[in-house]
C-alpha cells in the first residue's frame, strides 16, 4: 500500500545561486562531499607532525622515509585493489595468504627451477590472476558470499603455501628480483650532493601534474562548467607543487627513488583514473551503491564483480612478490595479517561498509596514516602490543566519526 | 448482537505535507466480518496502522474504543495485549524457524527465559486443527506454500487470543483453492466469536463473507453499506470508490499516433520462488509511436511484473511470449538487450531500483546511457557534468549542484532524476511505473508535461498508475489488468472510472461465469 505519501524529508535541499561562487562556498561544498577523505588527509599531516617532533625529526629523515615507504609498500598495494573490491560491495579476506602464495611460488620457481625472475614474475601475476578468477567464479555467477570465498581462500593459499615450502624457508633470490623490494633506481650523471635521476623524475612529475591542473582547468571551461575560483586554484597548484618538491629533496639526499614507490606510483595514477574515468570502474560503483538499480540500468554486474576480484589477485600476487623481495626469502609466515591491514586501510581511507563509496587515494591515505603510526610508534619506542591497541582504536575512530557526520546530514 | 466491538472516531493523520486520513469513522459488530474498500492509496493501511498501534497513541487525532474502552496503544504489542491482531500482506515468519517457533514468536512458553517444548508442542498442536493445517509443527515454515503460511499467521493470532483479526489482502498471494480455504476460515473464527477486519480489492470475496462494508476514498470515510443476500452490489462499492476529484490539470496535448512501437503478444510469467503462480498471464498489448498507453490495475494485478519482466526479464520466470519492436521480433533476455532496443523501464521505487543514491545527480542521469559521454570506454567527465546541467535546468532538478547525492533529494526532484536517466538514454519506448507516486502537486504538473512532451516528440509512452484520474487525464487508451491477466482495454473517451473499476475488480471466478 502506498498511503504514507511522501517520503520525510529532514533537510530541504534550496537551490543556491549558482554563477559567482565565494570560496568559503567551494570549500564548504568540497568538504560537505568527502569529509572523510579531507578529514583523513588532515589527520595523515597531524599525525606525520606530531611524530616529527616526538621522535626528534627522525620520521622525516631521508632514511626512515625510504624505509618508511618501502615497510609499507605492500599493504599499500594490498590496500588499493582491497578498495575496488569493497566499492563493489564485496571483501577479501584471502589477500594476505595469497601473496604469501605467490612470493612462495616465486622462490620456487627462482631458487629451486633457476628460472628466469622476469619469467617467474609474470608467471607470479598469472597464478594470481587465476587464484582471482577463482574466487570471482564462486562469487559472482554462483553467488556464495565473499566473506566465505575469500575464507575458504584464506585457508587454502595458506595450506598451499606450507605444501610448497614443505615448512622451510627458501631463499635466495636473484639479485635483480630483489631489486623491487628493495632496489632504488640507478644513478646518472655529474656527482652531486643530491640522487640526479630522481631529482628529474620530481622535475617531470611537477610538470605534469601542474600541466593537467592547467589543462583540466582550461577543458572546464570550454564545457562551460563552474570552477574553482582563480585564488584557490593558484593555492591549490602551490601546495601540490611544495609537496613534490619536498618529497622529491627527501629521497634525492638518500639512495634516491626506491623502485617499488615508482610501481606504486603507476598503480595509484592506473588504478585512480580507471576507477573514476572509465566506464568499468564507474560500474563497480554503481554496483556498490545499489546493485539492483545497476542491473536495471543494464550493468553487467556479475562479469564486473568477477573482473575486480582478478584484479585483487594480480595485485595480492604483486604484493607477495614485493614482500618476498625485500625479505630475500619465500617464506611460510608471509602475509599474516596483511588482508587486515589492507582492510582497515581501505575504511580509514573512506570506504563505506556497504559499498559504492571510496577512492584509491583514500585507500593510500589510509595505508599511510596506518603505516606512520607504525613506524612512529616504534621509534619512540612504544611496543607492538600497544601499537595493535592505538591502530584498532583509529580504525574504530575514523569509522564512527563518518557514521557520525553522515546521521548529522540526515540522509 | 450487542454493541460493536470497535469504534473508531474521527481519527486524522497526517504525514508532513500529506494529509493521509481526514475524519475517518469506523465501526465493526461484533462477531461480524467487516471488509474496507478503496483505491490505492486510499488511506486503509494508515486506518490499519493507527488501529494497531504501528502509529502510536498521539501522533494521529481521534479516539478508539476497544469493546467500549478507550485505547491509547503505544506500539504493536500494546494492541496485540488488547486481542488486536494485524496480518500484513508481506507475512512476517522468520523462514528458517519451525511452525510451532513462529507460532510463538514474542510469545513464547517459557520458564525464567527457557523455553518448554511440550507446551509449545502440544499448544502449537491445538492451534494448527483450529486453522485447518495438518502439517506437523516442527515444519520449517520455509517449506510451506504461501497458504499454508498464511494459516500460520493466523493460529499465531489465535495464540495471542485474537479478538479482533485484521487481515490486510490475505488473498493476494493465493491461488484459488488456497483463497477459498482461507475465506471458510474466516467464516469458521467469525462463528467461534471472532471479529475480522478485512482489506480486498476482490469484490466477490466481500459479497462472499462480508458482513458490511466501509469505503474509503481519499482518507475519508464514504460510506459503510450492509452486504449479503439482499445488500449492495459490486456496482454500488465501485461507485463508492472512485470519484476522486480531477484535482490536477493535465497538458493539453492533439495525439499524432504512428505506427506501433512496441508489441507485447502472449507474455506469460511466473512467480520467482512459487512456479504454480502466473503472475503475468498471458498478456498482449501495444503502444504506437506519440501514444500514451496507461495499465490500470490494483495491488498484486501483474502490472508491475509484466513491465520488468520485458525489460530484460528483470523479475520471475518468463515461460511464454515475444517482445516486437516496430514489427520486428527482439531478444530482450538482459537489460543491456532491451535498451539495445529501444526500451527504457521508469521503476516505481526509485529508491531501491532506480538510484544509486550514494552518488551524485550527474552520474545517476549518465548510468543508462554511458557510451554516449565517453569515447573507447573513457568518460569524459566534462561532458557528463554539462548533460546533467542540462537536465538539471530543462527538468527543473532543485539541488544545490549536479553532484549532490540523490539520496538527500526530495522525491519529487529524485523522480526527475530519473526520468532524466532515461530520457538521455534516448528510447523509443519508454515504460513508466507509477511516475507520480509521492510526489507533490507542482512536481506532478512538471512531470506530466514532460510525459506530455515525450509523446509528441514520438516517442511510445506506457504509463502504469494506480490514480485512475491521471490515467483518464494523460493517456489515449488505458488497459486494465486484474490477477496478472489482461481485462479490458478502452479508448480514453468511452472511459470512465467506474467502468475501469469494474474491469479492475474482474477476478478470475467471475470471469469464468461469465464466460
Amino acid at each position: 500500500m502506498a498511503q504514507t505519501g511522501t517520503t520525510p524529508q529532514t533537510r530541504k535541499t534550496a537551490p543556491e545561486a549558482v554563477g559567482r561562487t565565494s570560496v568559503r562556498d567551494v570549500l564548504a561544498r568540497a568538504l560537505r562531499g568527502n569529509v572523510r577523505q579531507y578529514g583523513m588527509l588532515v589527520a595523515l599531516a597531524l599525525i606525520v607532525v606530531l611524530f616529527q617532533i616526538w621522535t626528534d625529526g627522525i620520521l622525516l629523515q631521508p632514511l626512515n622515509v625510504t624505509n618508511l615507504i618501502q615497510q609499507n609498500s605492500y599493504i599499500l598495494i594490498l590496500a588499493i585493489g582491497m578498495m575496488i573490491v569493497i566499492i563493489a560491495g564485496h571483501i577479501d579476506l584471502s589477500v594476505g595468504s595469497l601473496a604469501a602464495f605467490t612470493g612462495a611460488a616465486a622462490a620456487v620457481m627462482m631458487v629451486r627451477h633457476h628460472l628466469p625472475w622476469p619469467v617467474a614474475l609474470v608467471a607470479c601475476l598469472l597464478i594470481g590472476a587465476a587464484a582471482g578468477a577463482w574466487q570471482g567464479f564462486w562469487i559472482s555467477y554462483v553467488g556464495i558470499p565473499s566473506f566465505i570465498v575469500t575464507l575458504a581462500g584464506m585457508l587454502v593459499f595458506r595450506g598451499g603455501t606450507q605444501i610448497m615450502l614443505q615448512g622451510q624457508s627458501i631463499a635466495p633470490f636473484p639479485r635483480g628480483f630483489q631489486k623491487i623490494g628493495s632496489g632504488f633506481l640507478p644513478e646518472v650523471g655529474p656527482h652531486t650532493n643530491y640522487h640526479n635521476l630522481t631529482l628529474l623524475l620530481g622535475a617531470a612529475v611537477l610538470a605534469v601534474a601542474l600541466l593537467q591542473e592547467v589543462r583540466g582547468r582550461r577543458q572546464a571551461a570550454s564545457y562551460g562548467l563552474e570552477l574553482l575560483p582563480t585564488g584557490l586554484f593558484l593555492a591549490k597548484l602551490a601546495a601540490v607543487s611544495a609537496a613534490v618538491v619536498v618529497f622529491t629533496l627527501l629521497l634525492a639526499s638518500y639512495h634516491g627513488f626506491p623502485i617499488v614507490l615508482l610501481i606504486l606510483a603507476v598503480l595509484l595514477f592506473g588504478f585512480g583514473y580507471l576507477m573514476r574515468n572509465s566506464i568499468i570502474g564507474r560500474h563497480t560503483y554503481a554496483i556498490g551503491g545499489n546493485e539492483a538499480a545497476a542491473k536495471l540500468s543494464g550493468v553487467k554486474s556479475k562479469r564486473v564483480v568477477f573482473l575486480a576480484f582478478v584484479t585483487m589477485g594480480v595485485l595480492a600476487a604483486l604484493a607477495g612478490l614485493v614482500f618476498a623481495a625485500r625479505l630475500n626469502a619465500g617464506t611460510p609466515q608471509a602475509g599474516i595479517n596483511f588482508e587486515l591491514e589492507a582492510i582497515a586501510a581501505a575504511f580509514i581511507g573512506g570506504a563505506s561498509a556497504s559499498g559504492g563509496v571510496g577512492t584509491v587515494l583514500g585507500a593510500i591515505i589510509g595505508g599511510l596514516v596506518l603505516g606512520v603510526l607504525n613506524n612512529g610508534m616504534s621509534l619512540v619506542g612504544i611496543g607492538t602490543d600497544y601499537q595493535q591497541v592505538i591502530k584498532g582504536l583509529v580504525l574504530l575512530a575514523a569509522v564512527g566519526f563518518d557514521v557520525y557526520n553522515k546521521r548529522k546530514a540526515g540522509s | 448482537m450487542a454493541g460493536p466491538v470497535l469504534e473508531m472516531r474521527a481519527i486524522t493523520k497526517t504525514f508532513p505535507g500529506v494529509r493521509a486520513l481526514s475524519d475517518v469513522n469506523l465501526t465493526v459488530a461484533a462477531g461480524e466480518v467487516h471488509a474496507i474498500c478503496g483505491e490505492n492509496g486510499a488511506g486503509k493501511s494508515t486506518l490499519m496502522k493507527v488501529l494497531s498501534g504501528v502509529h502510536p497513541h498521539g501522533s494521529y487525532e481521534g479516539e478508539i474504543l476497544f469493546k467500549g474502552e478507550p485505547c491509547r496503544f503505544r506500539d504493536i504489542r500494546a494492541s496485540e495485549r488488547r486481542g488486536i491482531v494485524i496480518i500484513h500482506q508481506e507475512l512476517a515468519l522468520v523462514p528458517y524457524l519451525s511452525i510451532a517457533e513462529n507460532v510463538f514468536l514474542g510469545n513464547e512458553h517459557a520458564r525464567r527465559g527457557i523455553i518448554s517444548w511440550h507446551r509449545t508442542l502440544t499448544h502449537a498442536g491445538e492451534l494448527l486443527r483450529r486453522v485447518g493445517l495438518h502439517d506437523h509443527p516442527l515444519t520449517r515454515v520455509a517449506d510451506l506454500g504461501v497458504g499454508k503460511q498464511q494459516l500460520v499467521e493466523i493460529a499465531k493470532a489465535l495464540a495471542k487470543e485474537v479478538e479482533l483479526l485484521i487481515l490486510d489482502e490475505p488473498t493476494a498471494a493465493l491461488n484459488d483453492e488456497d483463497s477459498r480455504k482461507l475465506l471458510e476460515l474466516i467464516l469458521e473464527l467469525k462463528a467461534q466469536g471472532i471479529a475480522c477486519i478485512l482489506i480486498s480489492h476482490k469484490l466477490n470475496e466481500i459479497a462472499r463473507v462480508a458482513d458490511s462494508v466501509t469505503i474509503l476514498r481519499d482518507g475519508r470515510t464514504i460510506e459503510t453499506l450492509a452486504v449479503g443476500p439482499e445488500g449492495v452490489s459490486e456496482d454500488r462499492i465501485i461507485r463508492g470508490m472512485v470519484g476522486r476529484d480531477l484535482e490536477h490539470r493535465y497538458p493539453e496535448r492533439t495525439p499524432e499516433v504512428g505506427e506501433v512501437a512496441l508489441a507485447v503478444e502472449d507474455w506469460t510469467v511466473q512467480h520467482p520462488i512459487d512456479h504454480h503462480r502466473n503472475v503475468v498471464d498471458g498478456v498482449s498489448l501495444h503502444v504506437r509511436r506519440g501514444e500514451i498507453v496507461g495499465i490500470a490495475g490494483l495491488m498484486g494485478a501483474g502490472r508491475t511484473e509484466l513491465a520488468m519482466s520485458v525489460f530484460g526479464r528483470s523479475y520471475g520466470r518468463w515461460t511464454g511470449g515475444r517482445v516486437l519492436v516496430n514489427g520486428r521480433e527482439v531478444r530482450t533476455r538482459t537489460v543491456s538487450e532491451a535498451i539495445g532496443h529501444g526500451l527504457a523501464y521508469v521503476t516505481e521505487d526509485r529508491k531501491q531500483l532506480g538510484l544509486n543514491l550514494a552518488d551524485g545527480i550527474s552520474r545517476n542521469i549518465s548510468l543508462g546511457a554511458l557510451g554516449k559521454v565517453s569515447r573507447r570506454g573513457w568518460i569524459n567527465e566534462h561532458e557528463e557534468t554539462r548533460v546533467a546541467e542540462r537536465y538539471r535546468a530543462s527538468m527543473n532538478i532543485k539541488a544545490p549542484s549536479v553532484f549532490t547525492e540523490t539520496g538527500k533529494l526530495s522525491g519529487g526532484n529524485q523522480q526527475k532524476v530519473v526520468l532524466s536517466k532515461w530520457i538521455f538514454a534516448e528510447p523509443e519506448v519508454l515504460i513508466l511505473d507509477e511516475p507520480t507516486r509521492g510526489i507533490d502537486v507542482g512536481a506532478k504538473a512538471e512531470i506530466y508535461a514532460v510525459i506530455a512532451d515525450l509523446a509528441a516528440q514520438g516517442k511510445a509512452v506506457l504509463v502504469i498508475s494506480s490514480e485512475l484520474p491521471e490515467l483518464l487525464g494523460l493517456c489515449d487508451r488505458i488497459y486494465t489488468m486484474a490477477e496478472g491477466r489482461l481485462t479490458g482495454e478502452v479508448q480514453r473517451a468511452d472511459a470512465t472510472q467506474e467502468s475501469l473499476m469494474r474491469l479492475m475488480t474482474v477476478s478470475a471466478a467471475t470471469q469464468n461465469e461469465q464466460v
